[in-house]
């Protein structure tokens, strides 16, 4: 069973960001809510329309994901570069604060 | 180069308050995501990747000082320290807030620059030869027109929902360095008989999924009926061009499936609606705008520099650099030098703040403060005096703009890619810079010659893949990365579409598979005949053989 998390972009700077636990979003996909199964995604989409109504994001959907906790990952390149930034350059994006 | 008037000024301002305002009406919920994207891109912003893209219109490639150092100050103090010089001949930032947008638009307002019409289904920024007015070639600048269609097209109510987006190129020269033939309008400034200045009008060439070589509408236009006889082509197309899908609403489509003499005859039917009308440039207008574009103070000078010829013979790496960097000027003792943005593994087209502030300095300094941009994500500066060219040259080393490599294997075009982009379904930029890396003995790339080696992420074709003498097109295979390779295609005066060669090989395949195909050229090479010239010569077999024999 594929397991997924939700992906989004923060509306005031565009980066990219995950539904987290705690109900916020997160820039860090190891803390992001995950998703089990249809009926978690539909709630978890939900949500997500609320943060877009209330501007805080755009364009959520959810992504499939392996892994768990520190080593969880994307299963497709795009979402990995999403996750980590551009591969050309090391220095910047997500990967850069690590 | 043009300066604005007080009506160009006014209009950019103008534009920059109102995107101040849709932006703060977003970020307070006044205007939703769908209500308020049309808007953003309008003003040249998306969203991509990692974040938000904003797209800066560089007219016709042609750059001040002054724009340079403005675009650096933009990238250290509101992105990441650099920029990205693209196949349009504009700039991109890769990470700019939503929030500080229209303080960067306020910021390019002030030295005449925007992001209007680099995005959306309107009239894009208008491409140009980029050896504008000092090619020695040239019949005539195609500066001039290109800023009289840029003034025209800015906002042009008529032309601001088109079926697809629309690009016009134009090239004042015999030599084709604008790839005229493969935009929706391509223009050709011509000379009849009589000694009259005109214009080739060329329609319905393009690349993306369906790559086609534009035709021929008119050989030869009058000059005072450019912008009525632009307006009936544009007028046709956004009457009958496709909306119902968006991957057959350019007008390449409805070229195609009107017919090449049935769009004539409509064109020209429209055309004799308008030739007469207000459309028609007013002689003193043109002049206005041509006085901008008057030669710089040259000084008199002797057709060959001493100096210049000297340090060619003691300095082997300036010789180098000069012979595949420096072109003929069109004065005496001039020169118009290149600075490829292709250094040994570099990302193509990319330039730090640093680097955009040093070439702002060099320009002032050596060239009359200009700088253009070209289609093949490089810079040039267009007057440069013979005898400056060895200290331009040891200046641009230092930081790392000194490349020797244009139109070498490593010159490489590329689009951002899926390091960057959302259309994106492959990696470009690594694999150019690992071919880069890979044919780094600057020896046998001369050995190789004249090799346009071009890249896409997708088939969007951003990386104009489909007019490389190589062409790479990164595709998606059950998520790996594979790229198809076509040969063949070219984009000068004599245009092509490159053939794909065979099946798409994974990316770690790529670089030898170059190696493959350059080898099999230099052995069935006759004379000195280029890449593209033994493609056409002999065939795909040849070099399918050589690729595919051994699995």
């Amino acid at each position: 069973m594929t397991i997924q998390v939700i992906s989004a972009n923060r509306l005031g700077d565009g980066i990219v960001v995950y539904l987290a636990t705690n109900g916020g979003w997160s820039e860090c996909i190891a803390h992001a809510r995950v998703i089990d199964g249809e009926e978690q995604g539909e709630a978890a989409l939900d949500v997500a329309g609320g943060a877009v109504e209330a501007c805080a994001v755009v364009d959520p959907y959810l992504i499939d994901i392996t892994g768990s906790g520190g080593t969880r990952r994307p299963t497709l390149n795009r979402e990995m570069i999403r996750a980590k930034g551009p591969t050309v350059r090391l220095d910047i994006g997500k990967q850069a604060a690590r | 180069m043009y300066l604005y008037d007080a009506i160009d000024q006014s209009l950019v301002d103008q534009r920059v308050e109102q995107f101040r305002d849709q932006v703060g009406r977003r970020l307070t919920g006044a205007l939703s995501e769908d209500e308020f994207k049309p808007l953003r891109l309008m003003n040249g912003l998306y969203l991509q990747l990692h974040a938000y893209m904003l797209r800066v219109a560089i007219p016709y490639g042609t750059l001040s000082s002054n724009q340079m150092r403005k675009l650096a100050h933009i990238a250290d103090a509101y992105d990441k320290g650099y920029g990205h010089f693209t196949t349009r001949q504009n700039l991109q930032y890769n990470w700019p807030t939503l929030e500080q947008t229209p303080d960067i638009l306020a910021e390019l307002a002030t030295v005449q620059m925007h992001a209007m019409q680099t995005s959306g289904n309107c009239i894009r920024n208008v491409t140009a030869d980029q050896y504008a007015g000092v090619a020695a070639d040239e019949v005539a600048d195609p500066r001039i027109v290109a800023e009289v269609i840029r003034q025209w097209s800015t906002l042009h109510p008529e032309f601001s929902f088109l079926p697809r987006k629309f690009k016009l190129a134009i090239t004042g020269s015999v030599r084709d360095r604008a790839a005229v033939r493969v935009h929706d309008i391509g223009i050709v400034i011509k000379r009849n008989d009589e000694g009259e200045i005109g214009y080739q009008v060329i329609v319905g060439g393009g690349l993306g999924r369906t790559p086609v070589i534009g035709v021929n509408l008119r050989e030869f236009l009058p000059e005072r009926h450019l912008l009525s006889y632009l307006e009936a082509i544009l007028r046709v197309y956004n009457q009958a061009g496709r909306r119902d899908n968006k991957y057959k609403a350019r007008i390449k489509i409805l070229v195609r499936e009107t017919g090449t003499a049935e769009f004539i005859r409509l064109v020209e039917a429209e055309w004799e609606q308008i030739r007469d009308s207000a459309v028609e440039l007013p002689r003193g207008e043109y002049e206005r705008i041509a006085a901008f574009f008057a030669p710089p103070a040259y000084e008199i000078l002797s057709r060959n520099d001493g100096g210049f010829a000297r340090h060619r013979l003691e300095d082997r790496d300036f010789a180098s650099w000069a012979r595949t960097n420096v072109a003929p000027h069109k004065q005496p003792g001039y020169a118009i030098a290149n600075i490829t943005l292709k250094p040994e593994g570099g990302i193509p087209g990319d330039a730090t703040s640093q680097q955009m502030d040093a070439m702002a300095s060099l320009a002032d300094r050596f060239s009359f403060s200009e700088i253009r941009v070209t289609h093949e994500q490089n810079l040039v500066l267009p007057h440069v005096r013979q005898a400056d060219l060895h200290g331009l040259w040891q200046t641009l080393k230092r930081y790392d703009l000194a490349a020797p490599n244009l139109g070498l294997i490593s010159d490489i075009i590329a689009c951002p890619g899926m390091d960057y982009c959302s259309l994106a379904t492959a990696r470009s930029i690594p694999l150019a810079q690992d071919i880069s890396k890979h044919f780094a003995d600057l020896e046998r790339q001369h050995h190789i010659g004249e090799l346009k080696l071009k890249i896409s992420g997708c088939i969007n074709a951003c990386g104009h893949h489909h007019v490389g003498h190589i062409g790479i097109l990164g595709v998606d295979k059950r998520g790996e990365e594979y790229y198809q390779i076509t040969l063949g295609g070219s984009a000068d005066e004599a245009p092509s579409i490159g053939k794909i060669i065979g099946p798409a090989i994974p990316y770690d395949k790529v670089v030898d598979a170059i190696e493959t195909l350059t080898e099999t050229y230099l052995a069935i090479r006759v004379g000195d005949e280029r890449f593209v010239d033994t493609v056409r010569r002999a065939g795909l077999d040849p070099f399918k053989q050589a690729l595919y024999a051994d699995p």
